[in-house]
């Protein structure tokens, strides 16, 4: 019997049927004899005649083009050593990072502790990750705050084309970088509007496997923010806030 | 000592066992997945007096890094008894016993995991038996393939276990302690029930061919009910964690054709390109 067992988005867990017939296994799935079962918990979903499941948890894996942010942790040589989050620790080489010549004491650049914001170049089975900081806005944070969520839920934080992350930026004012390992950078003018902005983060972490989410996350802003603009706290447009704008476009690729 | 006596009988004149059940009943159990905020999944079961917490962490960095297996992530189960889980004392320091069930556990849940996934990471299971009151080891299967799968960690199917003994010379199913420690013999067996292979099968006391072969099919039924009220416990603990008022939404969810899809698709899908 060809079709589908499951309901749209619906809850499965491991070993679930989702499919039978002509359809064609990915992510979150495997296929035993033309069948397609789930192999995680998580949200089954079709597009076009391919099934998957969306985690709902899970730790970070690197992928080549990943932006993530990590913390250094050793200084071995020309590489740096970096903790993005999972069970794989990147590596960053001073040649991917420094323009030439540096200095042979590569710590005077960055050193142990430094939160840097790379990219993934490379990937595999075998070794890496290997990290670049050869791009737009790829740099090391000074400032800010940088907010740890579930990596699992990086899409949804995200959006459909940034839709999630552009509308939290409007309504807050605020600048953000969002890794894929599941690390979120915020700076804000005080101390109140980024507050909002980790409630905002944590409410789509905990609700991200339920629909309309965009909204509530709308009303729950306007409504707060509109609070704080009464008690005088409230974002104000800072000037300098448009120096990084290059950068934060990174993120609309997502 | 605790003075604990054999029962007159195991099975009573009725057909009934010394706790009730009829030869063929499973404990009443109750499972539940996400009980400890800070492992990456968890799960507890009650089995009869039986309580079991199953704590699952990573995949993370393996130490000490010999043990790193190049082609897939290494499975590390550790079960333990609380001193306090037996009727005398048990000493904290791990036992022999200990070892050989953790040996067990790991091999009866590892063919059901896709480690090849995570290459050079380790995948850690802790079994912390707080009573134990006969079946630990096959409780500690149920509770520890919830933890994996809250972890997020794919697998073929969910991996139900159950024990069957004989007492008085009658095939039983799920011993408590008494039937255990005073009948003939005890066959603890776990499967992957989506192809009815078996991944545990342990015998202690003497059992003809015939009797094996029904105890091993007694098992496979227990098995596959354990195996639905695990999945029941999964999605349960799943639905729980929807806000409130998202009850009415999901059922509307299909007419909704809000950015899930889309943006999910986008960044989490790069083989789409085949």
């Amino acid at each position: 019997m060809a079709g589908i067992f499951f309901q749209k988005r619906e809850v499965v867990v491991p070993g679930q049927l989702l499919a039978e017939g002509r359809y064609r296994s990915s992510a979150g799935t495997y296929d035993a004899d033309g069948k397609v079962f789930s192999a995680l918990v998580g949200l089954a979903e079709l597009r076009g005649n391919t099934v998957k499941v969306v985690p709902l948890e899970g730790v970070y894996i690197p992928r080549e083009g990943d932006l993530v942010i990590g913390t250094v942790v050793m200084v071995a040589g020309n590489n740096w050593r970096i903790d993005i989050g999972g069970p794989y620790q990147g590596s960053l080489h001073a040649n991917n990072a420094l323009r030439r010549p540096y200095d042979e004491d590569i710590s005077k650049y960055y050193d142990i502790g430094d939160v840097l914001v790379c990219e993934v170049l490379a990937f595999d089975r075998t070794s890496g990750p290997f990290l670049s900081m050869r791009g737009r806005g790829l740099r090391r944070l000074t400032d800010g705050m940088v907010l740890d969520v579930s990596p699992a839920k990086i899409p949804r934080i995200i959006g459909r084309r940034g839709s999630m992350i552009n509308m939290i930026k409007d309504h807050l004012r605020i600048q953000t970088i969002v890794g894929q390992n599941g690390r979120i950078w915020i700076r804000s003018p005080d101390v109140e509007t980024e507050r909002l902005a980790i409630r905002a983060f944590k409410m789509i972490e905990d609700q991200a496997h339920t629909s309309k989410l965009t909204d509530r996350v709308n009303s729950m802003l306007r409504e707060e923010s509109t609070k704080l603009k009464g008690t005088g706290g409230g974002p104000k447009y800072v000037a300098e806030a448009k120096d990084n704008d290059d950068m934060e476009d990174n993120n609309d690729e997502y | 000592m605790s003075t604990e006596k054999r029962p007159d009988y195991l099975i009573s004149p009725e057909g009934l066992r010394i706790d009730g059940r009829r030869p063929d009943e499973l404990r009443p159990i109750e499972l539940e997945v996400g009980i400890l905020k800070k492992a990456d999944g968890s799960a507890s079961i009650r089995q009869g007096k039986t309580y079991i917490m199953a704590a699952v962490y990573g995949p993370r960095e393996l130490h000490p890094k010999h043990l790193t297996l190049n082609d897939r992530a290494y499975l590390r189960a550790v079960y333990r008894m609380a001193t306090f889980s037996v009727p005398d004392r048990k000493k904290p320091a791990p036992s022999r016993r200990e070892r050989e069930i953790s040996m067990v556990i790991a091999n009866a849940l590892e063919p059901a995991l896709f480690l090849e996934e995570f290459p050079r990471t380790v995948v850690d299971v802790f079994i912390q038996v707080i009573q134990a009151d006969g079946g630990t080891r096959c409780a500690a299967i149920n509770a520890a393939s919830l933890a994996l799968a809250d972890a997020g960690i794919p697998m073929s199917c969910l991996v139900p276990a159950v024990a069957v003994g004989k007492a008085d010379g009658k095939l039983i199913l799920d011993l408590g302690d008494a039937e255990d420690k005073y009948g003939q013999g005890d066959v603890p067996m776990a499967i992957l029930p989506n192809t009815e292979e078996i991944t545990l099968l342990q015998q202690d006391g003497k059992f003809t061919k015939e009797e094996l072969l029904e105890a091993i099919g007694m098992g496979m039924t227990g098995c596959r009910y354990i195996h639905e009220l695990q999945k029941e416990a999964l999605k349960k603990a799943y639905a729980k964690r929807a806000p409130e008022g998202a009850g009415e939404e999901e059922e509307d969810l299909g007419e909704y054709d809000d950015d899930m899809e889309a943006d999910l698709g986008e960044s989490d899908l790069p083989e789409e390109d085949e």
